[in-house]
């Protein structure tokens, strides 16, 4: 089974280690570019799973399709030392070709996409529509009573949306971990 | 053959097994060890109709693996397995498990259901690669013919290559059967997997600054330095002798550096040496060579050898930092790496304090003046640390290949049995797999049918695969098995006396079987030593004794394993034989394993 372009968002159990306690608890953002093989996606999460390290969101779709090339971008947290073995151990996996550590090596760009159902009618509708605005969501689907909103942005940015949808009409939402790329013109 | 009017000549086609076999004989495997089922009956078909393989059926799949083990640390090649879907896969997921801890290069082949029965619960259906993903270092499933030769290759070359390890080939039944176009695989590599095995300039310069700048260093070396060949053995036996620095190691390193060298301070950790562990502890510049810091080298991780500068090399950055925060971590080949820094201090005509080093070397003679492994031998109860002290001394012009079981014997093994060359010593380290031992002496007998293989073993340990008595018997391998017969699961029995006020819940051995009948049952040898008086004559025999022999030798039953550093102590806190036993009383110490 080849990875199908899509995002998966899973949160594994908290590290409680307390030899890993030792400093401050810090969120990193990391790309890993892997061969797009059966089962990748499988080795990437069971390696933070199977070793008790935390995933916040994690990303992936294939991304040079000639070169089958998929890249994972995931959302960790940890001390400064666990995030270093996070690295290791991910570099370590035959199937991952690069590891970046987004965080470190300077300025990045990481956005969140969201769809966001609305359901309401009358005045409900119309302030719903008016919030959308300020925060640049797009209608992508729209009924009678419903509006889907599409939004990008920060995850603190679609948080605040979610939250203020909640009092008109907020029925779902759809949301994906961080894609992110460093600034300037250097790839990975 | 669906070669029509010969037109495919040049790449005639053949069917999946027959691929298979082609491509291991082109990559120089000699034997698989296996056993068949009926997801991999094409294969066992194609190894009956071709003599270039030699296939050494086991008794059971575990077994297989660690025999494969066996062979590749005794040999330096990688070992190859075969075994059925669904339960022959599961079986032998331990030793793939400790292959895994152990980095050893190992390719296990195993046979899948059909194709379009995957997923479908079929008869003897496991997922095989989603069970084995965790405890390989790589694994695949085939669902292409064509593509098994290359498969093949890359598995050889990622196993071997780096920080070695286990690689599983799932192949379904009808691909072994469906004919294919065999293309030779251009170069034996993997796609993006590139291993950095050389150190940088700078790196090699630190270290020796560092080294230089010591007064009272210390190498403490790991399995790496084995798994990196011969050649790093000598590596590190040079860099020792060129700057005086006291070498010792972990379990797995045993052999690397001679034991009979006067820089030998012995095994570090929870039943190192006193020098060893003092030396580690009190040192100011450690050189980590392959050594990973595991928990049972380090003990409390806040109070080990506080006071050092750390460098260390291993050629996986994942072993860096892992446990211990070191100075300066160095990504390499052992044994390139050992060359390097040998080249640049004969370049800088380096060189230590003499006055510092001459100060250390006293210090740690007066550590070893404690005599640590020292332990009285009655006139009637053979001891078991005599008993491994009197069979080293008595092989030791045969340059004999030594396996252990896992538990007390194991570590007696360690203590009490000198080790002067590389890839003698097989022993579950990482995993600690009771069973480990018979296999995996199976598999170095296979490699080296003339030398004296020895599995020292417990009483308990041997049961775990005792069934392959049955694959010695078979293909004549002239195994002998020590067994050290203490009735207990002696290791368990000492941990419940020192942390659980001796309460020895299930760790007898109970309703043991007659060993010496036992064996004799196989068709083998069997001798018993009950008596002090009996145990040079009983060596003597077993070695004497062509073809497979047991030794039942009945040991001082309550005897314990020392030294120790008790759970949650630092290294300069280990217990001796006669040291009073506190029982352990906070819950942190009871925790640790």
């Amino acid at each position: 089974m080849f990875m199908q372009r899509g995002t998966l968002t899973n949160k594994v159990y908290k590290e409680t280690d307390p030899m890993k306690e030792k400093g401050d608890i810090r969120t990193h953002t990391i790309s890993v570019i892997v061969d797009n093989e059966a089962g990748v996606l499988a080795r990437v999460i069971g390696l933070f799973s199977g070793r008790g390290y935390n995933i916040e969101s994690l990303t992936v779709a294939q991304v040079e399709s000639d070169e089958h090339r998929s890249r994972i971008t995931v959302v960790t947290t940890g001390t400064l030392m666990v995030i270093e073995q996070i690295k290791a151990q991910l570099d370590r996996l035959v199937a991952v070709d690069r590891v970046a550590d987004l965080t470190i090596e300077g300025p990045y760009v990481a956005r969140d996409l969201a769809l966001v159902k609305v359901s309401g009618i009358g005045e409900m509708r119309v302030e719903a529509m008016r919030v959308a605005d300020v925060f640049r969501a797009r209608a992508v689907d729209s009924s009678l009573s419903s509006f889907i909103f599409e939004l990008t942005g920060a995850a603190d940015k679609i948080d605040a949306f979610i939250e203020q949808m909640k009092g008109l009409g907020l029925v779902e939402v759809a949301r994906t971990g961080a894609v992110a790329l460093s600034r300037g013109s250097d790839g990975l | 053959m669906t070669d029509i009017g010969g037109k495919n000549k040049v790449a005639p086609k053949m069917n999946g097994a027959q691929m298979i076999l082609q491509a291991l004989t082109e990559l120089g495997v000699e034997v698989i060890f296996g056993y068949p089922g009926g997801a991999v009956l094409p294969i066992y078909d194609e190894i009956y109709r071709q003599d270039k393989i030699r296939h050494i059926l086991v008794r059971h799949e575990q077994a297989a693996v660690h025999a494969a083990e066996g062979y590749a640390r005794s040999t330096g090649k990688p070992g190859v397995v075969l075994v059925t879907s669904g339960p022959g896969a599961t079986n032998a997921v331990t030793g793939l498990t400790d292959a895994m801890l152990d980095s050893i290069p190992v390719i296990c082949l195993t046979g899948q259901v059909p194709r379009h029965l995957i997923g479908n619960d079929a008869f003897q259906e496991a997922d095989t690669v989603g069970i084995t993903r965790p405890c390989t270092k790589h694994n695949y499933l085939v669902k292409e013919t064509a593509l098994l030769p290359q498969v093949v290759y890359e598995a050889f070359y990622v196993a071997t290559t780096g920080r070695p390890g286990p690689v599983v080939i799932d192949i379904p039944k009808d691909v072994q059967v469906e004919q294919a176009v065999y293309k030779v695989p251009q170069k034996a590599e993997h796609r993006t997997y590139r291993p950095r095995t050389i150190a940088n300039e700078i790196e090699i310069e630190q270290i020796v600054e560092l080294l230089m700048s010591a007064k009272r260093p210390i190498i403490y070396s790991g399995g790496g330095v084995i798994n990196a060949g011969p050649e790093a053995s000598k590596a590190l036996t040079e860099l020792a002798h060129m700057t005086n620095i006291p070498v010792t190691s972990t379990l797995m390193g045993l052999g690397a550096f001679a034991d009979s060298d006067k820089q030998w301070l012995g095994m570090l950790g929870m039943h190192g040496t006193w020098e060893a562990n003092h030396a580690m502890h009190d040192c100011d510049v450690m050189l980590a060579v392959g050594a990973r810091f595991d928990d049972r080298i380090t003990s409390r991780v806040d109070k080990f050898s506080p006071n050092s500068t750390k460098i260390q090399i291993d050629i996986d950055l994942s072993s860096i930092n892992k446990n211990v925060q070191v100075d300066l971590g160095v990504v390499g080949d052992a044994g390139i790496v050992l060359k390097q820094i040998i080249a640049a201090w004969k370049a800088n005509k380096a060189s230590l304090n003499a006055a510092a080093m001459d100060q250390w070397w006293q210090q740690i003679d007066i550590w070893r003046a404690r005599d640590c492994l020292a332990y009285s031998q009655n006139s009637d109860v053979v001891m078991p640390q005599h008993s491994i002290k009197r069979l080293f001394e008595m092989t030791r012009g045969l340059d004999p290949i030594i396996a252990t079981e896992v538990g007390q014997h194991q570590m007696w093994a360690a203590q009490y049995f000198g080790f002067d060359d590389p890839n003698r010593w097989l022993t579950s380290g990482g995993l600690g797999t009771m069973g480990y031992g018979l296999p995996a002496a199976i598999g170095a007998q296979i490699a080296f049918p003339d030398k004296l293989v020895i599995d020292i073993a417990g009483e308990a340990s041997i049961q775990m695969n005792i069934q392959e008595l049955g694959t010695a018997i078979q293909h004549r391998l002239p195994v002998k098995v020590f067994i050290l017969n203490n009735e207990y699961m002696g290791m368990v029995r000492q941990w419940q006396e020192l942390t659980f006020e001796g309460r020895y819940s299930s760790s007898y051995s109970d309703a043991l079987p007659d060993f010496v009948k036992l064996v004799e049952a196989y068709g083998g040898t069997g001798i018993r030593i009950s008596h002090i008086d009996e145990l040079d004559a009983g060596i003597q025999r077993m070695i004497d004794t062509p073809g497979l022999v047991v030794v039942d030798c009945q040991v001082a039953k309550l005897e314990n394993c020392f030294p120790m550093v008790p759970a949650g102590a630092a290294h300069n806190e280990m217990m001796l034989a006669g040291d009073i036993r506190k029982t352990a009383d906070d819950e942190i110490s009871q925790a640790v394993v």
